[in-house]
């Protein structure tokens, strides 16, 4: 590792020796920097926002104008919306919504119910084997999907599951469930446990320290950790692709395979509707929890 | 939890219990109650950890167990010579040395090599795609991730509003991506309309891979410069000042103080990158359905479900070798240890 120290002043340096161009040279220097990030700033935000802004503005355009490169909100309908949620192409994008909400909720509680109780273990409590476990989990977040449909789409087959929703939400457990216990692990790990101690020391009893300043201070930990297994068990596509059926179909799912009025036509518009509906809820909800997301995402990883 | 609690007293110095007692005993008598808090500790670890071990051993390890017994079990079907119909049954390692040395089964028991076009004959192929996507992604990725970072730990007004954007794209479900990035790259569609170009994105060989690494860099960029915005955020600031005063440019800050500290962070961001990279699925999947040399090996093995359960079950084994020898490569040689991130704390004792 580099470390740097500053040595004494070399003899001879005198600050007021400094002379006054130098002294401009360097402010204009910081103000091209300045400069350079909010040009760079924009350039990102740009980058970042302009394919979500199109995909909006093309799903309030009318068809006629599927193909008009307008940067702005011109021919302005609702009908793609309707097109969506229409079920008269077979598309069944209503159902599918219903499907991924009841899919995803049902994968994240089982994951955080399971998930609380092993990670306060990992962040908490000593004991031989901690690592090969966090190895496990690890490694468990990181497993290919694509391994598990092979084995899964036969079992199932065989227990006539194909078209359940545990079809769906049992896969989905293998990969929020390390990530739900990974996130959680370092959230606990960065808790000021020592107030259960104080509270107890207070006249609280073991319950009462464990209700009113445990849960509390846990609480957004386990909230960030429940938004983070949500949004992976919603953008969860392959394994929904081979799994399920028309009828347990997930959003991913129905997006991918939208069926335009003919089998060549690609429905940009209505596919681009039924995108702006799955998407913003989540955008919203992310960026009112935008603090807690980043910390989530990056505890552990980092630290 | 009377023994920990007894623990905790003979831990105390100023238990009134504790004084009166030679120095000597006194450490013994904590030895002992260390021990017995350890193992309170472990057998308490025991009961919260194993719903977790049980679920995950369900739901992956019985699985891939499944997987590998599969994958050594040949797929019944049409016999191609006689037209008869045969039976599986065991199938030693045909199944993987079909997919590594590209042979389909021949007429009476016999192996060729399999005719162009063939999911049999695609296996290296995918490989090639698989790691090309990899490489590709993952390399820009690193550089614009770490170009965004830089500007995200800066100090200005609006520096909010940057964090924000940035977490779009990574909101985003990567179907819509893809269905996002395959109506702009339409023949129609925008790109070529504001370039004024006439390419077929999507539909020729070349435009198609790229069209999905820049779906790709768009949608998982935000992640890679998020983890390493956090690695940079544990750098001191007076190491720069120090730096500074001591002369050093603005390259030799980046490449002696910011590079070899935030390195820890980047191999683990890269790690995870690859690590989902060498799974890519849903982009090509949905962008060019494998079409125009953009099958990856996930690809490769859906398509083959449908064709064989064995078989597929073999190349799904492969590929998850492929990819826990990446890992193993990455975590062994190049130190990215991503369970020491996890268990270190940043808060200090």
């Amino acid at each position: 590792m580099t470390t740097t120290t500053s040595p004494a002043p070399a003899p001879g340096t005198d600050l007021h020796a400094v002379t006054a161009a130098a002294r401009a040279k360097g402010r204009n220097r910081e103000r091209w920097a300045s400069a350079r990030t909010y040009i760079s700033a924009v350039v990102i935000i740009v980058w970042c926002l302009l394919p979500a802004y199109w995909m909006v503005v093309t799903a309030f355009r009318e068809v006629a104008f599927t193909y008009d490169p307008t940067p702005w909100f011109t021919h302005v309908s609702l009908e793609n919306f309707e097109t969506a949620f229409s079920t008269e192409r077979g598309n069944r994008f209503g159902q599918a919504l219903l499907n991924s909400f009841i899919i995803s909720s049902v994968t994240t509680v089982i994951a955080l119910l399971i998930g609380v109780f092993a990670a306060y273990a990992l962040a908490r409590l000593n004991f031989r084997g901690k690592f090969l476990i966090l190895g496990v989990v690890l490694g468990a977040s990181m497993f290919p999907g694509v391994a598990l449909v092979t084995p899964l789409f036969q079992l199932f087959t065989n227990l006539s599951w194909i078209g359940t929703y545990q079809a769906l939400i049992i896969p989905n457990i293998s990969f929020v469930l390390p990530l739900t216990i990974y996130t959680l692990t370092s959230f606990f790990r960065e808790m000021p446990w020592e107030l259960e101690e104080a509270a107890r020391i207070d006249g609280c009893t073991q319950g009462q320290a464990f209700r009113k300043v445990i849960m509390p201070l846990a609480a957004p930990a386990v909230f960030t950790t429940a938004i983070l297994a949500f949004i992976s068990a919603w953008n969860e596509f392959l394994i929904a692709s081979q799994l399920s059926n028309s009828a347990t179909q997930t959003v991913t799912v129905a997006i991918a395979s939208f069926a335009g009025s003919q089998p060549q036509e690609e429905p940009y518009t209505a596919v681009m509707a039924a995108g702006t509906i799955v998407v913003v809820p989540l955008v919203i909800l992310v960026l009112i929890f935008q603090r807690k997301i980043v910390a989530g995402l990056t505890a552990g990883a980092v630290k | 939890m009377s023994t920990e609690t007894r623990a905790r007293s003979a831990e105390d110095p100023n238990n009134p219990k504790s004084t009166g007692r030679s120095p000597k005993s006194n450490k013994a008598l904590k030895e002992v109650g260390e021990d017995r808090r350890a193992a309170t500790q472990g057998r308490w670890a025991t009961i919260l950890i194993a719903p977790a071990i049980i679920i995950l051993g369900i739901v992956i390890v019985y699985p891939v167990i499944n997987a590998i017994i599969m994958s050594f079990q040949a797929d019944a079907g049409l016999d191609p010579e006689t037209g008869l119909f045969t039976e599986g049954g065991f199938a030693g390692f045909s199944n993987y040395t079909g997919w590594l040395l590209q042979q389909c089964g021949g007429p009476n028991g016999t192996t060729v090599a399999c005719s162009p076009g063939t999911l049999g004959a695609q296996f290296w192929e995918a490989f090639g795609t698989t790691f090309y996507f990899t490489i590709v992604t993952v390399a820009l990725e690193t550089v614009i991730g770490f170009w965004m970072a830089l500007i995200m730990s800066r100090a200005f007004r609006g520096r909010s509003l940057l964090r924000a954007s940035v977490l779009v794209p990574w909101a985003i479900p990567t179907a819509v991506t893809a269905k996002l990035w395959f109506f702009i790259f339409a023949f129609q569609g925008v790109i070529n309309a504001v370039f004024n170009t006439d390419v077929l994105w999507t539909g020729s060989e070349g435009p198609a891979r790229w069209a999905i690494i820049i779906a790709d860099v768009w949608k998982t960029t935000p992640f890679m410069a998020l983890l390493i915005l956090a690695g940079l955020q544990i750098i001191p600031g007076d190491v720069y000042e120090a730096a500074k005063m001591d002369g050093a440019s603005t390259w030799q800050r980046f490449r002696h103080i910011t590079l070899p500290l935030v390195r820890p962070a980047l191999m683990v961001a890269i790690l995870f990158r690859v690590l989902d990279a060498l799974r890519m699925y849903d982009l090509p999947q949905i962008m060019t359905g494998g079409a125009n040399g953009t099958t990856t090996l996930s690809i490769l093995v859906v398509e083959q479900i449908r064709q064989g359960f064995n078989a597929a079950a073999a190349l799904s084994t492969i590929t998850f070798l492929i990819i826990f020898i990446v890992a193993f490569i990455f975590v062994r040689f190049l130190g990215a240890n991503a369970v020491d991130a996890a268990t270190t704390s940043t808060r200090a004792g």
